[in-house]
């Protein structure tokens, strides 16, 4: 298993920022649950793999057996995996929320906080505001 | 009198009345101090950084005596006139302690025996004399003189800052004592890096061109604050750092040729300017500017004379520029006027006043027998001995005196004894009493002591000068003022300066206009260059924000992603960490089965990026994360691989219970993206960076202390046979509790974001579809 999970994980990489990268707020929250599964995976590789021995202990005895898988990645996955579902979810009700109000998912129409033209101070850009506004025919 | 009249209460009325013991107390104390001093430097020390060669250290010898003198005694007649001057004003107790504050961080700065303890009472004045400028702050130009004050001297503290820690690498100590004694460092090769930050400090606070433009505008500020800190104390901060630097920095060619032409030039820009204003408190700030050109021009030098003319013209202006500010001050709270063209004929009324301003204005010319022209003529003594370009400091040095005297001849005749007719028109219909005695006892004093100090010069430099003189020029020097020289090259120059400055005065009106003139056809002054520095401050900032913070999401995710791209492959090539990771020589041994779902996931995932409907992108992403379910089966981690597959449950039921409300991809996603081949570009140069990483990583040795260390105690400390389950609840269950936490409040933040809607007008959602999830792997 020397390079077929780094590759694996590369792949889930590329896949889930390419996602990242569009305007669609659907794509970006599919590749938000790609790229947390890629990342959960590099925790566990880099733990070691080992086949089939999970970290248990066998009734009566104080010790695993020898060979053991490393318990560490493994408790900090589990965690990661249900904190990464719960952002997941909190992302896709809030995609879902600005898709009702603001009828689009289209991020670079999403401007509410951070507007284009807010720059009074720069005549510069006023004009372009405002050409830009009687190009749309609002002015 | 700006702001509104308010009723006062009798405490603030104490308080205003109260803090004048406390300067009249200082300088009591510092005056038992002047036998002591004589002889030795008084020092006290304290620990207080010892590792980094900071102490509260204080040390007073003749230098930071005289300005301990000059901020208390003079301090003391401030405060008494403040208390009648500031009656009615608002907020004039808090007024009061910021005033305190400033006097106790100025004492701070004169006596402080440690470089940084020094730059810490600069940063003080600073502040406080910000806070004491921006008294009316509701008069939008006291906001801005207040912070153009700020902006102006506080960024010569951090100049200063700079200069005082390499002065003090340079030499090795902190201690103001222990450089004084090392002497000059002008060997040093920090030497001119030094030199120039501590002056880019010095010429700030003292207003030096071209940073001059600070102090007239600071006018803004009570008259009580422009009499202290504008004119005697805070903006001699500066020229007392020059002084108090003296040994260890004068005697270069650096040093003489830079003050000599700082100085020089304003000086003579400053008299002439003043003597185009018309507003007293504007013309007695650019004399200020003029008195602190003519003290850094003597400064330069190293020579006995000089030192000498610089030290006493320290004193004689302090005296005279206080009294004529508060002069100036009293007569806007009478005469309700303070622009000579309106002022005039105030004698009869105001007798004290008229008397001060007569002695101190004859102090500031220079005549004879005031201490302001022993001054002058010390002047033209330190001038004829110049060492660099004497004949322009004669020049310089004659020029000022002459408009000096003009602009004295003016403030003590003009609003006073000339221009009778006006008087009707001044004041409370035109009815103009004197002034409560405590506004004109501290003139009068002052400029009585000038003449004093003028009578018997010897006592001024047996106590004063002599100690001073000898602080700044390294060793003591053999000083005895007098009135009288005999006749020679001084005396010829001031009888040379009298008759110029008759001139001046007669022909005020005239070289007023011209001036304007002259002024009005500059293209731009030094307050233009300050608005266009702010200007490009905020471009800047704009420029930035408009680079940076462009409002674009997909803008943000490029630059963070680029930039941990760029960062990941320079590590990667520039450690030469990438030619040691291992190159596989064969395919690895898989079962069949786990080459099945390594392909299951690697196919799910670019199948997720190329669908073009939502529901096989949903079944996609499942066949990953069922995928990587079984990987952790595989590999030893069954309770993993249990939680994977119960979250992807619920993920799944979730995307398909929102995603198909939400628009589909083939509408909406054509044109979408900035460019794909691009975002391609990225996406695999960052995978393929962590897929290279991770086989480095893989292939090093794995410590396994903390590993070991749980499995061998779990059954043994937390009774646990399940080693996974036993971290998480047992080892580090609080971790696991914030984790809950967390889960319960995303669960909570996404019941908020349905249930509170801006409006109705939206389709409704049944129920919220997002719940926490349930308790998950106490039970696995």
């Amino acid at each position: 298993m020397d390079f077929v999970l780094p590759v694996l994980i590369g792949v889930l990489v590329a896949c889930s920022i390419y996602l990242m990268l569009s305007r669609n707020l659907v794509r970006v929250v599919l590749g938000l649950s790609l790229l947390s599964n890629a990342v959960n995976l590099i925790i566990f590789t880099s733990g070691r793999l080992t086949r089939a021995i999970p970290p248990l202990v066998a009734e009566g005895g104080t010790l695993p057996p020898e060979g053991y898988a490393n318990p560490l990645p493994q408790a900090l996955v589990l965690t990661a995996i249900v904190i990464g579902f719960g952002l997941l979810a909190f992302a896709l009700v809030l995609t879902y929320r600005a898709y009702q109000e603001l009828g689009t998912v289209d991020t670079t129409a999403m401007r509410h906080a951070e507007p284009q033209f807010d720059e009074p101070y720069d005549d510069l850009s006023e004009a372009r505001a405002m050409r830009h506004a009687a190009e749309r025919g609002n002015v | 009198m700006a702001g509104e009249q308010i009723a006062e209460t009798g405490a603030v009325k104490a308080v205003r009345w109260a803090a004048v013991a406390v300067p009249a107390t200082l300088a009591v104390w510092f005056l038992s101090m002047i036998p002591a001093v004589e002889s030795a430097p008084i020092r006290v020390a304290w620990d207080w950084v010892p590792t980094m060669g900071v102490d509260l250290a204080f040390r007073v010898d003749g230098l930071g005596l005289l300005f301990a003198l000059l901020i208390t005694v003079i301090g003391t007649f401030i405060f008494l006139f403040s208390a009648s001057y500031m009656k009615g004003y608002p907020a004039s107790g808090r007024f009061t302690f910021i005033l305190l504050a400033f006097m106790l961080s100025m004492l701070g700065v004169v006596t402080a025996d440690n470089l940084i303890l020094i730059f810490i009472f600069w940063e003080l004045t600073s502040i406080t004399s910000f806070l004491l400028i921006g008294t009316d702050f509701k008069n939008p130009e006291g906001r801005r003189a207040a912070t153009q004050a700020l902006v102006v001297t506080g960024g010569g503290g951090l100049a200063l800052m700079a200069g005082m820690i390499l002065l003090g690498e340079a030499a090795g100590t902190y201690s103001l004592t222990a450089i004084l004694e090392a002497g000059s460092i002008a060997g040093h090769e920090l030497y001119g890096g030094i030199l120039v930050l501590v002056l880019i400090g010095a010429f700030t606070k003292s207003a030096q061109f071209p940073f001059h433009f600070w102090l007239p505008q600071a006018m803004a500020a009570p008259t009580p604050v422009s009499a202290y800190l504008h004119s005697a104390t805070m903006v001699k901060a500066g020229v007392f750092l020059l002084a108090r630097l003296h040994p260890v920095l004068s005697g270069t060619p650096e040093w003489e040729v830079t003050l000599t032409l700082f100085g020089g030039v304003t000086a003579v820009m400053a008299s002439v300017v003043a003597l185009r204003q018309t507003d007293l408190k504007k013309m007695l700030a650019y004399t200020t500017v003029m008195g602190l050109g003519t003290i850094t021009l003597f400064l330069a030098g190293s020579g006995e004379a000089a030192v000498m003319a610089a030290v006493t013209f320290i004193l004689v202006h302090a005296l005279y520029k206080s009294a004529l500010f508060m002069v100036a001050g009293t007569v806007d709270h009478e005469a309700y006027a303070r622009d000579i063209n309106r002022l005039g004929g105030l004698a009869r009324a105001m007798p004290f006043t008229a008397a001060a301003a007569a002695l101190a204005a004859l102090s500031m010319g220079g005549l004879p027998p005031f201490i302001g022209f022993i001054g002058k003529e010390l002047i033209y003594e330190g001038a004829l001995e110049a060492t660099f370009a004497a004949p322009f400091v004669i020049i310089m040095a004659l020029a000022a005196n002459a408009m000096m005297l003009g602009v004295g001849l003016i403030l003590a005749l003009d609003p006073f004894w000339l221009n009778r007719d006006r008087r009707p028109h001044l004041g409370h219909h035109g009815t103009v009493h004197e002034a409560p005695p405590s506004m004109w006892a501290g003139p009068v004093l002052l400029s009585l002591v000038g003449l004093g100090l003028g009578l018997f010069p010897g006592a001024a430099s047996k106590w004063l000068i002599g100690p001073v003189t000898a602080a700044v020029y390294g060793e003591p020097v053999p000083v005895s003022l007098s009135l009288w020289h005999g006749i020679n090259a001084p005396l010829m120059l001031s009888l040379l300066t009298f008759a110029l400055g008759a001139v001046v005065f007669w022909m005020r009106n005239p070289i007023r206009r011209g001036v304007a003139g002259v002024l009005w056809a500059m293209p731009g002054s030094a307050d233009d260059v300050y608005d266009a520095f702010l200007r490009g401050i905020h471009a800047m900032g704009r420029g930035f924000m408009r680079a940076f913070q462009n409002g674009s999401l997909v803008g943000y995710m490029w630059t963070l992603l680029a930039f941990t791209a760029a960062v990941l492959w320079a590590t990667l090539i520039g450690t030469g960490a990438l030619a040691n990771v291992p190159m596989p020589s064969q395919l690895p041994d898989l079962f069949l089965y786990e080459w099945a779902v390594v392909g299951l996931i690697g196919a799910g995932s670019i199948v997720a990026v190329l669908a073009a409907s939502r529901l096989l992108a949903i079944i996609a992403l499942s066949g990953v994360g069922s995928g990587i379910a079984l990987l952790y089966v595989f590999f030893g981690a069954p309770d993993v691989a249990t939680t994977q597959l119960m979250v992807e449950t619920l993920l799944v039921v979730l995307l398909a219970l929102i995603l198909l409300r939400l628009p589909g991809f083939r509408v909406t996603e054509k044109g979408w993206r900035r460019s794909g081949l691009l975002d391609g570009t990225l996406s695999v140069a960052l995978g393929v960076a962590i897929t290279v990483i991770l086989m480095g990583v893989t292939a090093g040795t794995l410590d396994m202390v903390i590993p070991d260390f749980y499995a061998q105690r779990s059954v043994i400390d937390a009774h646990g046979r399940n080693i996974v389950n036993v971290i998480l609840v047992d080892f580090r269950a609080l971790d696991t509790m914030g984790e809950v936490t967390v889960i319960a409040l995303a669960g909570l933040a996404a019941y908020a974001l349905i249930k509170l809607r801006s409006d109705g007008d939206h389709d409704k959602i049944a129920s919220a579809p997002v719940t926490a999830p349930e308790k998950n792997r106490e039970t696995v």
